[in-house]
């Protein structure tokens, strides 16, 4: 469907350089990276606003990287939503179908259509400048929906909206998705929003896609020191693969010795995500397999749940729901034990 | 030790002290040109053609010089304000150029260009327009000493236009030249208006540039002054006053556009 092949970009200091990317029809591609990382640039080059320096755009087996954006049939949403401010809610919506010259009968029903989908009808006569935040999103996506695209790129969508909003429109997005199932790129630099919404993640930073596969992949096998630290894979250690006791694979690192599960990980990282890592008192901590002891020297409160950070040494970070925290009463100073399963441990080539 | 800032009433006091001196000065002499005059000799006035012609002439010359300055101007707004190029620096500083030449030396250097022994003077003739003491040379004084006004304020009406609007529009289907008239000059549309109203105003009062090009036909201001030479102060003042009454107006007007474009 979308397929961009060594595509380079350079905007000032900014680069995308050599970007390759493929998007099969009807998936829900989101662009995870940092911000700065030119996740922008990206949306608006394939829309055709912004020339690549190389590389190649191709929609539906068309070569469209000399296209002008009218003519690519690819429908952008920004994030602060760009509603026309001079029309009128129905106005711009119906923008895009007046532009294409859409015969009365089909535009009629486009634009019923998505008034429909998004449930907008009582904004129609509105001024979009008096829109709430959830609004304008709705009101931009029927826009831009209106003229069924063969591609909707959405930017960051959901970062502007406060959070119940943003499960709303988080939601609404599925629903559309599930509804239509449009082609789209949703970037975000949210990676949470990522793996809620993507079927595939790709994720970009230093002018490069790092990695691109299912939020499970990214999240449980990142391929770089990048993709394991954009995905808060906290705990990241240096080491070699090793033959442990009883014919089992293992990783050394330092002074500590991780088991592996028996696949074809090779690699000089191991990373270990903190909702992996139980924490126990030290009295039941089992023998054997990755169980070690040490001290708390931080926690971190998120709310909901705790980061707590363990010297073995190294630090070691788990994630303890409030239930963990109250039941075994911790503090920074106590000792504790730590442990994962094998198949948490996953290695990789940094 | 006590505090070093200036108290704020003293601060206060003297700032509208000094204030209102600067202000005095723009009132009393307008203020006083308007109220001193009586309204039958300013009826009498209105009445003599030749006043009101020379009235109508500036009005009429003003909005040509408007005209030609928004059909060139607002596109070279456009562009300096949406996009890059080399020299772009350098084409605002000349397009401000007629802001720092003093008016007099202006229409001396039109005259060199647009004289009949010139370039554009001979290639104008062909046409059947000449510029010495005619209605066209006082349309291209007033344009010359005018047009910045319009293309500065076009171009900051322009800029403020979010190149995201631009952008959606185009992805939904409207060509560059649609996304212009559809989405930009509409948004800039107030800046423009305010902009021409700057120019009709500033081009209805220009004096320097238009006597040396054209004394005949007189516009109003050339008339002041002509009544003035040769008859007195008593002559010219109701012809000033008429003057002065038209820009006040047509200068209520613009601040009520520009603050309507603060406010939204």
């Amino acid at each position: 469907m979308i397929s961009i092949r060594n595509l380079c970009v350079e905007l000032g200091d900014f680069t995308l350089k050599d970007a390759s990317l493929d998007v099969e029809d009807g998936e829900y591609m989101v662009v995870v990276g940092p911000s700065g990382a030119g996740k922008t640039v990206l949306l608006e080059t394939i829309a055709g606003l912004f020339h690549p320096r190389r590389g190649e755009i191709r929609l539906r087996g068309r070569d469209v990287t000399r296209l002008s954006p009218e003519e690519r049939h690819v429908s952008i949403v920004y994030q602060d939503h760009a509603l026309f401010p001079h029309l009128s809610v129905r106005d711009n919506i119906l923008f895009g179908l007046r532009m294409r010259k859409t015969d009365a009968k089909q535009s009629r029903q486009a634009f019923s259509r998505a008034v429909e989908l998004f449930n907008i009808a009582a904004l129609l006569d509105r001024d979009p400048t008096t829109l709430s935040g959830g609004e304008r999103q709705k009101v931009a996506l029927a826009r831009a929906l209106c003229v069924s695209p063969d591609v909707l790129l959405v930017d960051e969508p959901l970062s502007s909206l406060d959070p119940r909003t943003r499960e709303e429109i988080e939601a609404e997005l599925q629903r559309l998705h599930r509804a239509l199932d449009v082609t789209t790129l949703h970037v975000t630099h949210n990676f949470e929003e990522a793996v809620a919404l993507g079927d595939r993640i790709a994720v970009i930073g230093e002018g490069e896609v790092k990695q691109v596969g299912t939020p499970e992949d990214i999240f449980r096998k990142p391929n770089s020191e990048f993709v394991a630290g954009f995905a808060m894979s906290r705990n990241i250690y240096p080491g070699e693969l090793c033959a442990a006791d009883a014919g089992r694979r293992g990783f050394k690192s330092g002074n500590l010795l991780f088991y592996l599960e028996n696949g074809n990980a090779a690699g000089n990282r191991a990373v270990i995500r903190p909702e992996d890592v139980m924490l126990l008192p030290r009295e039941v901590l089992p023998n054997g397999g990755n169980t070690f002891a040490g001290e708390i020297v931080r926690i971190a409160d998120r709310g909901s749940t705790l980061y707590v950070d363990v010297q073995l040494p190294p630090v070691i970070t788990a994630l303890a729901t409030r239930h963990t925290f109250r039941e075994m009463n911790l503090k920074t100073g106590m000792r504790v034990g730590v442990c994962f399963d094998a198949s948490s441990v996953h290695v990789f080539q940094e | 030790m006590r505090s070093r800032i200036l108290p704020r009433a003293w601060l206060k006091g003297t700032f509208l002290i000094l204030g209102g001196i600067i202000l005095l000065f723009i009132i009393a002499p307008v203020g006083k040109m308007i109220f001193a005059s009586s309204p039958s000799i300013l009826m009498e006035s209105l009445r003599d053609s030749e006043i009101t012609s020379s009235i109508l002439l500036t009005l009429y010359a003003a909005l040509l010089a408007t005209v030609i300055g928004f059909v060139l101007g607002v596109p070279l707004a456009y562009l300096l304000a949406k996009t890059q190029f080399p020299g772009k620096k350098l084409i605002e500083g000349i397009i401000d150029l007629p802001l720092v030449i003093p008016h007099s030396a202006a229409g001396i250097a039109l005259l060199f260009v647009f004289g009949r022994n010139y370039f554009m003077g001979q290639a104008f003739d062909g046409i059947g327009i000449r510029f010495l003491d005619s209605l066209a040379g006082i349309v291209i004084a007033m344009l010359f000493v005018s047009v910045p006004f319009l293309i500065d304020s076009a171009k900051e009406g322009f800029k403020k236009v979010d190149p995201r609007l631009e952008n959606v529009a185009r992805t939904l289907g409207a060509t560059p030249w649609k996304t212009f008239s559809r989405i930009s000059f509409p948004l800039a549309r107030r800046s423009i208006t305010a902009g021409c109203i700057l120019m009709w105003a500033r081009g209805m009062s220009e004096f320097g540039a238009v006597i040396i090009i054209a004394y005949h036909p007189m516009i109003a201001p050339v008339l002041v002054y002509e009544k003035f030479e040769t008859y007195g102060l008593n002559y010219a003042r109701p012809i000033a006053v008429i003057l002065i009454l038209i820009s006040l107006v047509v200068f209520v007007v613009l601040r009520f556009l520009l603050y309507r474009r603060e406010r939204s």
